[in-house]
């Protein structure tokens, strides 16, 4: 575990890039300042003695909601496809995934 | 008659003694909106003739027998609303119009309550003063050169100037109660799992809760148990029975016993905001509550705790903007893969790319244990605080925030300053319990303060019952900004 979070410019270009953002310009340089603040202030969680505590996401204690699996009306087709930038036969239409 | 001024009881009441008609309702609305929203610019989209029209439908039937029959609202742009421009703030979204709409929109429309538009926010919810919309920011109707608050910034404000008689928002972090606190209103956030989330576009899933704007108690309470409610479509819904809130407000404090966390009356508070709170504390005490002071030992660490979760059910959330089945789509790129990135970098705004790496630094290998494990065990401290707390009283309370409203421009530039804002209001969020802010008093810039009243998960009416007693004993409700 680090002690002082620091983010540099390369860092961040390299966070984007698993979130599938490019940054432009000066914003590797702005963001790498803004969230090292940020990152900073949170990593003062580490004073907190966590040892043997759960962690929790489900914060009203539910468990797991099931529910039997049978077909229910839903969006047709073409309600579904209404925003859908490029279609083709009722299918979506994306670009190539391989370079031609 | 200026029936925009009006509240929802007294709509409805006086549709049904015919002492107005539905389309007049709209009509003062509309005039209003003219007169006013290209100043605050509350809405991004509205469309008045549609309103109207389903306002002459119901003057026909003449029973008014729904709930809010007539009633004019807002919905906040995250809610999808069949038929109606939902950009959530963001350019990512430009032009998406829904095919459905959110459950607690449908709620609000069964009850035939008239949507008129959607309520401008920050992008995709992230944000605490409405200035990170994608489009432009709202302003405060108390002063024009401050912000409403964040993230609900059109929904609130559009209730404090009397654009609509109530709205919906929603709150994460605090996005209904802080711009509710900043422009003079009640803003409920129920607890987690209260209302459905279906149609509610994702921000972060273990935080995001829809809850309503009014002009006062009464109808807060009304509209609570209309949107409440187990949903099969939204999992994380609670199966508890909703309770009756609009009834019973007049319980009174009577031997309520009321905490106040010292963690939450600090130095760094503005003055004239914990004189207000304090005095609404006598107040309740003079009604019978008992007073308490009490600790929230690791309250110091929500916002820590918040701003690593948070980002990283973002960064999950968001990863559905590919630009492929909806959304903004980049003419720019050769493959899908390359085009994926080059949809999200063009599409998205600065808070959106911030929160998006804040959280997969937080995931990724080598910070995950350190970062979102330990938030998530922080959380599991924080909300074994309120438990023990709630074991000794019933309420909690605190200002909503730490200031009133601040200025445009102030703090846009720096972000973590903007999120420290958020110091009251995300305990309540961590825990998934229930809070209101309702107004308290004026600073010395005439300038609304928020009163926060917190309660044990799923426990509302203790809520409304003392929300309701101190609103009733005041006068602050009945304030208007002068515009």
């Amino acid at each position: 575990m680090k002690n002082k979070i620091s983010l540099d410019q390369e860092s961040v270009k390299r966070v984007a890039k698993l979130a599938r953002i490019n940054l432009k310009g000066d914003e590797a340089k702005r963001f790498a300042s803004q969230l090292t603040d940020v990152l900073e202030y949170v990593n003062r969680l580490k004073e907190v003695d966590v040892s043997n505590v759960v962690p929790i996401s489900q914060v009203t204690g539910l468990e797991n909601i099931v529910r039997k699996d049978v077909a229910q009306p839903s969006l047709s087709s073409k309600e579904s496809l209404e925003n859908c930038p490029e279609t083709y036969n009722q299918l979506v239409k994306s670009l190539p995934v391989f370079e031609k | 008659m200026d029936l925009n001024k009006f509240t929802v009881k007294n709509v409805v009441a006086g549709l049904r003694e015919k002492k107005f008609s539905s389309v007049e309702v709209i009509e003062d609305c509309r005039k209003r909106y003219s007169f006013l929203d290209k100043k605050i610019r509350a809405f991004l989209a509205v469309d008045w003739e549609k309103a109207k029209k389903k306002a002459a439908s119901l003057d026909k039937d003449g029973r008014y027998e729904n709930k809010l029959a007539g009633v004019p609202s807002c919905v906040k742009d995250v809610f999808c609303a069949a038929g109606m421009a939902t950009t959530a703030g963001s350019k990512t979204l430009k032009g998406f119009i829904p095919p459905y709409n959110a459950t607690v929109v449908e709620k609000l429309m069964e009850q035939d309550s008239i949507v008129v538009g959607k309520g401008n926010c920050d992008c995709f919810a992230f944000g605490g003063s409405g200035e990170n919309s994608g489009y432009y920011p709202t302003l405060n109707p108390w002063d024009f050169s401050r912000v409403p608050g964040g993230s609900s910034s059109g929904p609130a404000a559009a209730v404090a100037a009397d654009e609509v008689i109530f709205s919906l928002g929603t709150d994460t972090g605090g996005s209904i109660r802080q711009p509710a606190g900043f422009c003079g209103i009640v803003g409920v956030k129920p607890t987690y799992g209260r209302a459905s989330r279906y149609g509610l576009i994702a921000m972060g899933s273990s935080f995001d809760t829809p809850g309503p704007f009014t002009k006062n108690v009464e109808d807060a309470a009304l509209l609570l148990e209309i949107i409440s409610g187990t949903d099969s479509k939204d999992a994380t819904t609670s199966m508890r029975p909703v309770g009756k809130y609009s009834e019973g407000l007049e319980k009174g404090v009577s031997g309520l016993r009321i905490g106040l966390p010292k963690e939450f009356f600090i130095a760094g508070t503005q003055k004239e905001v914990n004189g207000a709170v304090l005095s609404a504390v006598k107040k309740l005490e003079s009604l019978g509550a008992i007073i308490e002071n009490i600790s929230l030992p690791h309250a110091e660490y929500a916002l820590a705790v918040y701003y690593v979760l948070v980002p990283c059910e973002i960064s999950a959330n968001m990863a559905r903007y590919d630009g492929i089945h909806f959304g903004h789509r980049s003419s720019l790129g050769k493959t899908a893969d390359e085009n994926i990135t080059l949809s999200r970098s063009e599409a998205f705004e600065d808070e959106l790319k911030r929160r998006i790496m804040i959280g997969t630094f937080a995931l990724s290998a080598g910070y995950y244990e350190a970062f979102y494990k330990r938030a998530s065990q922080v959380r599991a401290l924080i909300i074994d605080d309120f438990r023990k707390v709630f074991e000794k009283v019933d309420l909690i309370i605190s200002p909503t925030s730490p200031t009133t409203a601040f200025k445009l421009g102030e703090r846009i530039n720096d972000p973590l300053k903007m999120y420290l804002a958020d110091v009251f209001t995300v305990a309540v969020s961590v825990a998934g319990i229930p809070a209101i802010s309702l107004p308290c008093g004026f600073d010395n810039n005439n300038l609304p303060i928020g009163l926060q009243i917190m309660a044990n998960q799923f426990d509302e009416e203790r809520m409304f019952a003392a929300a309701y007693a101190y609103e009733q004993a005041t006068d602050w409700h009945k304030k208007k900004p002068n515009i």
